[in-house]
């Protein structure tokens, strides 16, 4: 695999292999608001990163950015050494495949059964064949406890087990990268835990990189190895969980703390 | 004024061949409108205004001019430029036609009805988008436009007499015949004004089936 090295490293704080997902001085307007204003910020593969602060400080603009949902308007992201953008929609669908998503709003597909949901894109997308698919697929939804609902629509479905499956549908695809935008956002309380054991198992039993946002501080905590403390589209602040939640060096990151936890 | 059984009696035969024509008219019709309304409703969906354009042109042109006009053009107009076609078949078109410039616009709301994230999910996924439409996108769409549409299949029952006019012999059609040749007016026109309703409302019961089976 190639590994583009005539690039500067993109901040500070990495050394060694060159990360898994790089953004370089890449910014997004949306009309005159600056949400991202020339962010330079990595990820080393294997990794579990949150990005925390107020909402507005672009966190969910780096996951739709690197999901593609959106385009920067300036920058290059690069991808396991591979460009995401700037890049061919030849390139883009390539490297896409790399990564998955989780959203706030679950996003199964209505129509389909629980099953369907989570053999679609790997029939469709990875050619594997139907009964391939089918497999992987009983094996995910047993891992995120929902074996039993195979055949069940969506709406039958809790929103908890609901976004658990969406969870599995991520997974099915084998991606590199997870990325996680408020995934525990729309449930209700009582629902959190069982998504938030489901992560953290997957978070300690697969070496997929993980880059979540979240108001959970607690699951921030418990996941990741590294935090990463937004603001007006500027990372402030980073480090380990113990080190932010505990003794953070910037008097903003302290302020946002003290106020969400 | 007096009720003739035996004036019914005699429609009969002839009742039965116009209802022939006006079901014909009716589900064909409908099936063109409904494929060619999906259509139009794509083609404006296409990144290229060389396509948009002349479709928005044409068909905001053909929703805007009568239907009994579109009728006339296409049965006298067309065998000039050579295409002959039968009458039924003409007006069996021309409907459809008509009638898929409304229900494009019932398809372009059903598909800005499904919300934007089955798309991000759908691009998450790197599904192609052509089966993001087949998969996703259109049998939400379709299910939401179901009732809408039925709205239109009841409106085209009720144009279907016009095609009296390129000399189709519908229900209308035949009772105006039967009428001209027995000089009797109220049996002919009761009878095939209880036929519509009859076909109307099996209609309405056809389409909530069918929408009660795609929305479970």
């Amino acid at each position: 695999m190639s590994v583009e090295t005539n690039k500067q490293p993109a901040d500070g704080t990495h050394s060694g292999p060159a990360p898994l997902i790089r953004l370089e001085q890449v910014t997004k307007r949306f009309g005159d608001n600056t949400v991202l204003d020339h962010l330079d910020f990595s990820v080393d593969a294997g990794r579990h990163v949150t990005l925390i602060g107020p909402s507005g400080s672009g966190k969910t603009t780096i996951l739709r950015l690197l999901m593609t949902l959106a385009k920067p308007d300036e920058g290059t992201i690069t991808v396991d050494g591979e460009q995401l953008f700037p890049a061919s929609e030849k390139q883009i669908r390539e490297v896409r495949k790399k990564i998955g998503m989780v959203f706030q709003q679950f996003n199964l597909f209505p129509n389909m059964s629980v099953l369907r949901n989570v053999t679609e894109a790997p029939v469709t997308v990875l050619g594997l064949s139907k009964d391939e698919a089918e497999a992987r697929a009983r094996e995910l939804l047993d891992l995120v406890g929902l074996a039993d609902k195979c055949d069940a629509k969506p709406s039958q479905l809790s929103g908890g087990q609901q976004q658990r499956v969406a969870i599995a549908r991520a997974l099915a695809m084998r991606p590199q990268v997870l990325l996680l935008d408020e995934v525990t956002s729309a449930l209700d309380p009582e629902l959190v835990a069982g998504v938030l054991d489901v992560l953290r198992d997957i978070a300690r039993s697969t070496d997929i990189t993980m880059l979540c946002v979240t108001h959970e501080m607690n699951f921030a905590r418990d996941i990741s190895d590294q935090v990463l403390m937004f603001d007006s589209g500027r990372v402030i602040e980073s480090g380990p969980p113990e080190k932010i939640f505990g003794d953070a060096d910037h008097e903003r990151t302290r302020e946002f703390l003290s106020a969400v936890l | 004024m007096n009720w003739d059984w035996e004036a019914v009696r005699d429609f009969m035969p002839q009742f039965w061949d116009g209802l022939l024509v006006t079901l014909q008219a009716l589900v064909l019709g409908s099936l063109i409108s409904f494929a060619l309304g999906l259509v139009w409703t794509l083609l404006m969906r296409t990144p290229s205004r060389w396509v948009r354009w002349p479709v928005g042109v044409f068909t905001e042109f053909v929703r805007n001019t009568p239907l009994l006009v579109q009728l006339f053009f296409l049965f006298y107009v067309l065998p000039e430029w050579g295409l002959t076609f039968s009458a039924l078949t003409t007006g069996v078109f021309a409907i459809g036609l008509h009638y898929s410039t409304y229900t494009m616009q019932v398809y372009r709301a059903g598909i800005e009805a499904v919300p934007a994230g089955q798309w991000e999910a759908a691009t998450a996924l790197s599904l192609p988008t052509v089966r993001t439409w087949q998969v996703v996108i259109l049998p939400q769409a379709v299910r939401r436009v179901v009732p809408a549409l039925g709205n239109y299949v009841i409106s085209m029952l009720k144009d279907t007499p016009l095609l009296m006019a390129i000399t189709v012999l519908d229900m209308l059609g035949q009772a105006r015949l039967f009428s001209q040749e027995h000089f009797r007016f109220t049996e002919p026109l009761t009878v095939i004004g209880v036929a519509f309703i009859l076909v109307s409302y099996l209609a309405s019961v056809l389409l909530r089936t069918l929408e009660r089976r795609l929305v479970r």
